[in-house]
């Protein structure tokens, strides 16, 4: 668990942990590395180098201009969608927000696919029709990226009460961020769980601003985790930073869903290093010793320094990751960029699931 | 049109039409669920046991929790948005919920799971997602006659609003008006592919009551259907105005004037070619809806007929709707709210003189 000291701004970050706790959580972060398979920290390091990778690829595309729309990046809260994911099944569902190129990831979405929606083309997830705010891969269990904040949350709800009536035991994980946890949905959304007895994860990513909004400002409650308690659940406060407080959390929960004992909320304190969108300078309504003190913390750089001092991992395998990711990024901006365009006469097509005369 | 049906009939209410319509879909898939406020009410109580105290604000779930479960038969918390949301999630993963929202009035409470998950899931996922849900949305009110009261239920639960749905993309919007054909719409609508929201008037639930085939039918969304033939001018109904039409055009028949009725039955999408073909006929056009006049389905309607079939007008179109106002309370004010067939007989003279 974090100390308070760690944290880059005392007044985004609680302490403690609320509601139940488990055996696993409470582990020292110097062991949680060798509590977690090889190839299970190897997977962790491919996918949040590959976010990161991604984000900022796209990043260097939007400032030369291609044009990608609003997007939202997700680098800072790597760890975050990695945790939670390493915990899922591949069958197990989730729900994204706005900010949702790193949950795709995170849950095994092709990039080239996602970078050919981010161009508008008729190879992407949703063959150009829906772009960075709504990319969706059923395939892969990701439900859509979802811009009207709060509402995958509802839909994730679904899709556990879904599970449960066709007994399949899958389990559905809802990211929202501090910004939605204000949102009426996502209480309505929890006291279903709740009642319904439903095997969700509300998994809230703090990264301490709704846009320019801080979070101390907006949310009535010390941690949204404490909010859990309304709704009978646990509630779990972790350190978004590190990628194995996330996992094990997340486990917990999916355990706790999965024996059909109902759902859990964790919050992950997290900082997102960006603006809110492609254009916005966070500078305007935070510091720059702010964001000094979040980046030192760095989820990746941590995940490395500390694998490499426990010597569970060697730095040249994973540079090897971090090479193929660049090299995974640089097809994916190859086949967005040759890829078709949509035929214009997929403007009509998909209105309706059935056509009637 | 209607597929051939040989089973036994018996009179339903409209109410009670929907239940069997819901109980033979729910029978036939087992992925089909309902979920919404009070439909069972009160089952699983100590008590009651699985029987339900309520069945539905209007009655029309009665009973299925008994059949069906607590599982599939889900009462909701006051929680439209919730709910409706969750809806929609479990439409995207498998199921096919049958969503009761109280009143239509309160769609505000989950209007943004309705305009812009539901209708605009498939669309925004290239197709990859469906969204196949029904949500049922009891509307409107009676209108006084003085020897009754009315609704009285007052602005916020008397409405009509569907001209509301009508203009979001990716939603489906039907307005049955009979018993036979709120069966056919309704089952029509849960094997729908996506999103279709099922109008139904809150005075036609237990007042009309028709001969129902025991056995499973269904009537195509999409097709509007003419009830009355006519040739001297066309009336358009829309749910339980169409019974209006009916009334206005068997008085009109004493004068010599044949109207031909249609019953336009799905608002989206809308039968534009059978009202063409109509107003081709009969070269005059009334439309009657219970919904307020700007941007309203009568408004729409009447464009369309004035867009693309100005030649064979003889007459400007005509609508005859709810005024401009919310739906107010006292009865001898909510009798001037609803329109009434005499306005409709009116409006027909005036277009024929």
């Amino acid at each position: 668990m974090l100390e308070p000291s760690q944290y880059p701004v005392s007044s985004l970050f609680g302490t403690g942990v609320v509601g139940t706790s488990t055996d696993k959580r409470q582990m020292a972060n110097s062991s949680n590395y060798r509590a977690i398979p090889r190839a299970r920290l190897l997977w962790m390091y491919e996918r949040m180098t590959l976010i990161r990778e991604f984000e900022e690829t796209l990043r260097q595309l939007v400032s030369r201009g291609v044009p990608t729309g609003p997007v939202h990046y997700y680098v800072g809260q790597e760890a975050v969608a990695v945790g939670v994911c390493a915990a899922l099944d591949a069958t197990d569902w989730i729900a994204s927000t706005h900010r949702g190129h790193g949950h795709a990831i995170a849950k095994g979405a092709d990039v080239r696919r996602m970078m050919a929606e981010l161009y508008g083309k008729s190879t992407g997830t949703n063959r150009g029709k829906g772009g960075s705010m709504h990319i969706t891969d059923t395939s892969i269990g990701m439900l859509g990226v979802n811009p009207v904040v709060g509402m995958g949350v509802t839909h994730a709800v679904g899709a556990a009460l879904s599970a449960k009536v066709r007994g399949s035991n899958q389990v559905a994980a809802a990211f929202f961020g501090d910004g939605a946890s204000s949102q009426g949905a996502i209480h309505e959304a929890m006291n279903l769980a709740a009642i319904w007895c439903l095997p969700v994860l509300f998994v809230c990513e703090n990264n301490g601003y709704a846009d320019a909004t801080p979070v101390e400002y907006a949310v009535a409650a010390k941690n949204i985790a404490d909010r859990a308690a309304a709704y009978d659940m646990p509630g779990m406060i972790v350190d978004g930073q590190d990628v194995t407080a996330v996992y094990f959390a997340a486990e917990a929960a999916v355990d706790r869903g999965r024996a059909g004992n109902g759902p859990s909320l964790i919050e992950c304190k997290t900082y997102r290093y960006y603006g809110h969108h492609q254009s916005d300078d966070p500078l305007r309504y935070r510091t720059a010793e702010e964001e000094a003190l979040a980046k030192a913390r760095d989820c990746i750089k941590r995940f490395r320094e500390q694998v490499i001092s426990e010597q569970i991992l060697r730095g040249e395998e994973l540079d090897a990751i971090e090479l193929h990711g660049r090299q995974r990024l640089d097809e994916a901006v190859k086949f967005a960029s040759e890829s078709p365009v949509p035929d214009p006469s997929e403007l009509y097509s998909n209105v309706y699931v059935t056509a009637h005369p | 049109m209607t597929q051939k049906v040989v089973s036994a009939v018996r009179e339903l209410t409209f109410s009670q039409a929907i239940n069997e319509a819901i109980r033979l879909e729910m029978r036939r898939d087992p992925n089909v669920i309902v979920m919404g406020e009070d439909i069972a009410g009160g089952a699983g109580r100590a008590h009651l046991g699985m029987v339900d105290a309520w069945g539905g604000a209007l009655r029309a779930t009665r009973g299925l929790i008994t059949e069906f479960g607590a599982e599939r038969v889900l009462d909701t918390p006051i929680s439209e948005m919730g709910f409706v949301g969750a809806a929609v999630g479990a439409a995207m993963t498998g199921l096919r919920p049958i969503v009761e929202i109280m009143f239509v009035d309160l769609i505000g409470c989950c209007f943004d799971q309705l305009l812009n998950q539901a209708a605009k899931m498939h669309y925004m996922t290239g197709g990859q997602v469906a969204v196949p849900m029904v949500v049922r949305l009891p509307y409107g009110t009676r209108g006084s006659n003085l020897q009754n009261y009315g609704g009285g239920a007052g602005a916020q639960h008397s409405q009509t609003l569907y001209s509301l749905l009508a203009h979001i993309p990716g939603l489906k919007v039907l307005v049955p008006s009979t018993a036979y054909n709120a069966k056919g719409l309704m089952i029509a609508a849960v094997r729908d592919g996506g999103p279709v929201v099922v109008m139904e008037h809150k005075f036609l639930g237990s007042a009309a009551k028709g001969n129902i085939p025991e056995d499973s039918y269904t009537i195509p969304i999409g097709r509007a259907e003419i009830i009355r033939t006519g040739h001297d001018l066309t009336l358009c109904g829309i749910g339980r105005m169409t019974h209006l039409c009916l009334d206005a055009a068997e008085e009109l028949a004493a004068d010599g004037i044949l109207a031909e009725v249609i019953d336009v039955l799905t608002l989206a999408p809308l039968d534009e070619p059978t009202i063409l073909e109509s107003v081709k006929r009969t070269h005059r056009l009334v439309v009657v809806d219970e919904d307020t006049p700007t941007a309203s389905m009568a408004r729409d309607i009447a464009a369309r007929v004035a867009e693309k079939g100005f030649d064979w007008l003889d007459a400007p179109v005509k609508i005859v709707t709810a005024p401009e106002t919310p739906v107010p309370f006292a009865a001898v004010l909510e009798k001037f709210y609803v329109p009434t067939s005499e306005q409709v007989i009116c409006v027909a003279r005036e277009l024929l003189a």
